[in-house]
């Protein structure tokens, strides 16, 4: 009898599609998390050397594969962009060019990472693991149509961040960075959690099609509370972001975090918070734009400014390049603040270039800091050139394209943002962000100085530079794109223009 | 009149769990007297026909919270005595009787003024429509529009226990450099 009435109200719920060739990037990558986890906990002796290093380029290759048919089927004037699973994700150029930055990221990162690992006596899977769930978390941000489910990316992206950040045990401040990268992200989740709440209150949707519908349709007749909503928003993208005045934990987390830690997180971790940002703002808010631009280019501004100044008087290489790349996102916030599809390609160009130019960098600051991830001071590049003529070189290149030198992909990408901006007329903010990049030069001429023009005589020399391959393909990688997109941009550029995101309703 | 039956033997549970956390001189005890309440806030929910509610305030808060309050306290030593002369944040006794004074000038003017200080209907205690319960709505939402958010709590969950794995673990004893 019982029985016969619990069938009698059995009722199927309609549960929504699921698109898996739209998900398989992410797919890929936690499934890979999973197996490194599964291998190294089946498996008794260890696994020849590099094998976790190998399956996360693996999987991050695969990704990028999968996204490239992605590409073909969203930019197909037939097909175009969709919502899959009941309009939570959508999948627009947007979506695949960010997961093709976060998968670069993750699979240059883990290069870094493995040499890294075995020279401080840490290797296991672990780092893999939370790299590729924590790519996956930024890639989740980028695609998401909702904003629960931007805050579940964030939260992915963050949680397995503060882990990695204290990765190294044995250094303390390793351990006092991740401790100090907590608690103030989980103060900027807060934030951005208020916010949705907010945006909710306002608009009754937290699904972005939903919430661009309604104020396409209505005129709020009360605007505070999306304007609080607005306000709170950008302080949890901008903490991710680490634009001014949410920064203060970079410099800390970024020099005491493990060096190819570092490299993910201004590379990824960057990528996924501008990919929220512009998908949040730039597409969703378009209608209030009038209200939150003057925000976007205060924020831009004071990031611009602290980042170029406060980098001059570091002496700590990874200090100084965590506030250049702090001055690097105010250069992607003035992209974002011209809110045109001009600025929004010209970002989507500059967080590309800066990937590789950022983890570049850190990867050379991971092979100078030798045994013990102890030597950032500027000494230990004096005479480089000498030591590692071909390292210097590589170096250099980097540095010049975060100064934004010609021939380089960054000075495309200043060249761009800065055009957006002026194309905008924000003509105060062009002239800004140009002065500071002048200012910012003098740093990275600071370390080519001390590179190639200082006497070794008398100074003690640096400790001994080794290239490991996985490293050594990392930094060659870095090198040709920052070069050959530097000269021949105009495939780049191209993707950056159809990549711009659209935001569907769900459908629901 | 059931409901106003249930609603003051419930608020009289919460009431008498709250005296008897700040009463209690055994840190175990007050940890209990906690649950009084909790569970009391839980008969409340059901009255309001928030049935998932309920049910997770027993769970999460009854069960886990207090179960990890008593793991603290366990940790620290019960017999611990309290110092309670001395504050360990300045001025807290203060600030704490005007909040509470606040609070009741606040409860005071609501019960005189009501409808007048308030927007929207003075509350009900009855649930509030007899549509498709809170536990099948809530049940629908989760597989249907929130599916993918529902899954990818999931991956926070590998991460927790991978980090927690990482964290927990001591480093290899062979070079601890006490920097």
């Amino acid at each position: 009898m019982t029985a016969a009435l619990l069938f009698a109200q059995v009722e199927k719920v309609a549960t929504p599609k699921l698109d898996w060739a739209a998900t398989a990037p992410l797919l890929i990558l936690c499934g890979a998390a999973l197996l490194l986890l599964l291998i190294s906990s089946l498996t008794t002796s260890r696994p020849a050397r590099g094998t976790y290093a190998v399956i996360t380029v693996l999987a991050s290759a695969f990704a990028i594969g999968t996204a490239g048919v992605l590409w073909a089927r969203v930019t197909d004037a037939e097909r175009g962009a969709f919502t899959t699973a009941a309009g939570a994700l959508t999948v627009d150029g947007f979506s695949v060019f960010f997961i093709v930055v976060i998968s670069l990221g993750i699979a240059l990162s883990a290069l870094l990472a493995d040499d890294y690992l075995r020279r401080e006596n840490l290797d296991g899977p672990e780092l893999y693991v939370l790299m590729l769930l924590s790519g996956a978390g930024g890639i989740v941000m980028a695609m998401a149509n909702d904003l629960i489910v931007v805050f579940l990316g964030l939260e992915t992206l963050s949680i397995a961040l503060y882990v990695m950040a204290g990765f190294n045990r044995r250094r303390a401040e390793s351990r006092e960075s991740a401790m100090k990268y907590f608690v103030l992200g989980a103060f900027s989740s807060a934030f951005l959690l208020y916010g949705i709440a907010f945006i909710y209150g306002a608009t009754g949707s937290t699904n972005l099609g939903d919430i661009a519908g309604f104020l396409n349709a209505n005129t709020l007749e009360h605007t505070g509370l999306l304007l609080g909503g607005f306000a709170l928003l950008l302080v949890g993208f901008g903490f991710k972001a680490s634009a001014v005045p949410f920064h203060v934990w970079t410099p800390d987390v970024y020099q005491g975090a493990p060096t190819p830690v570092t490299a993910f997180m201004a590379s990824a971790s960057k990528a996924a918070a501008f990919a929220a940002l512009l998908r949040v703002f730039v597409s969703t808010f378009a209608e209030y734009r009038l209200d939150w631009q003057p925000l976007i280019w205060g924020i831009a501004v004071l990031t611009l400014v602290v980042g170029s100044v406060l980098a001059i008087v570091q002496t700590d290489v990874k200090r100084m390049m965590a506030y250049s790349s702090i001055s690097h996102a105010g250069f992607i916030l003035v992209g974002v603040q011209a809110a045109t599809a001009q600025g929004v390609s010209a970002a989507l160009f500059y967080v590309l270039s800066y990937t590789f130019m950022i983890v570049g960098t850190f990867g050379v600051a991971t092979l100078v800091s030798g045994k013990g991830d102890e030597h950032h001071g500027l000494e230990a590049y004096r005479g480089l050139s000498r030591r590692r003529p071909g390292l210097a070189l590589t170096f250099t290149v980097f540095l010049l394209a975060q100064a934004g030198v010609p021939l380089t992909s960054g000075f495309l990408a200043k060249f761009y943002v800065i055009g957006a901006a002026v194309d905008a007329h924000s003509y105060a903010l062009a002239l800004i962000a140009m002065l500071s990049s002048v200012v910012s030069a003098f740093l990275y001429l600071r370390i080519v100085v001390a590179m190639y023009m200082t006497d070794e005589e008398g100074a003690e020399p640096g400790p001994r530079v080794r290239v490991p391959l996985g490293a050594g393909v990392a930094l060659g990688l870095a090198v040709a794109f920052t070069v050959v997109v530097g000269i021949l941009p105009q495939q780049v550029v191209h993707w950056a223009d159809r990549a711009i995101p659209v935001v569907l309703a769900s459908g629901r | 009149m059931v409901d106003k039956i249930v609603f003051f033997a419930a608020a009289a549970a919460c009431l008498a769990g709250a005296v008897g956390v700040i009463w209690s001189k055994n840190p175990v005890h007050s940890a209990l007297s906690l649950v009084g309440t909790l569970f009391g806030i839980a008969i409340h929910f059901v009255n309001l026909g928030a049935h998932f509610l309920a049910a997770v305030q027993v769970v999460v808060y009854a069960g886990a919270i207090v179960v990890l309050f008593l793991f603290v306290i366990m940790l620290l030593g019960v017999d611990k005595a309290e110092q309670l002369e001395v504050d360990p944040l300045g001025g807290q006794r203060p600030a704490a009787a005007v909040v509470a004074i606040a609070g009741v000038a606040l409860l005071a003017l609501l019960a005189v003024r009501g409808v007048q200080v308030t927007t929207g209907e003075s509350s009900k205690i009855a649930a509030l429509d007899s549509g498709p319960s809170n536990i099948v709505l809530l049940g629908r939402a989760l597989f249907t529009d929130y599916v993918f958010a529902f899954e990818v709590t999931s991956v926070l969950l590998v991460i927790a226990v991978v980090g927690a794995v990482v964290m927990a673990r001591r480093a290899p004893k062979d070079e601890v450099s006490a920097q």
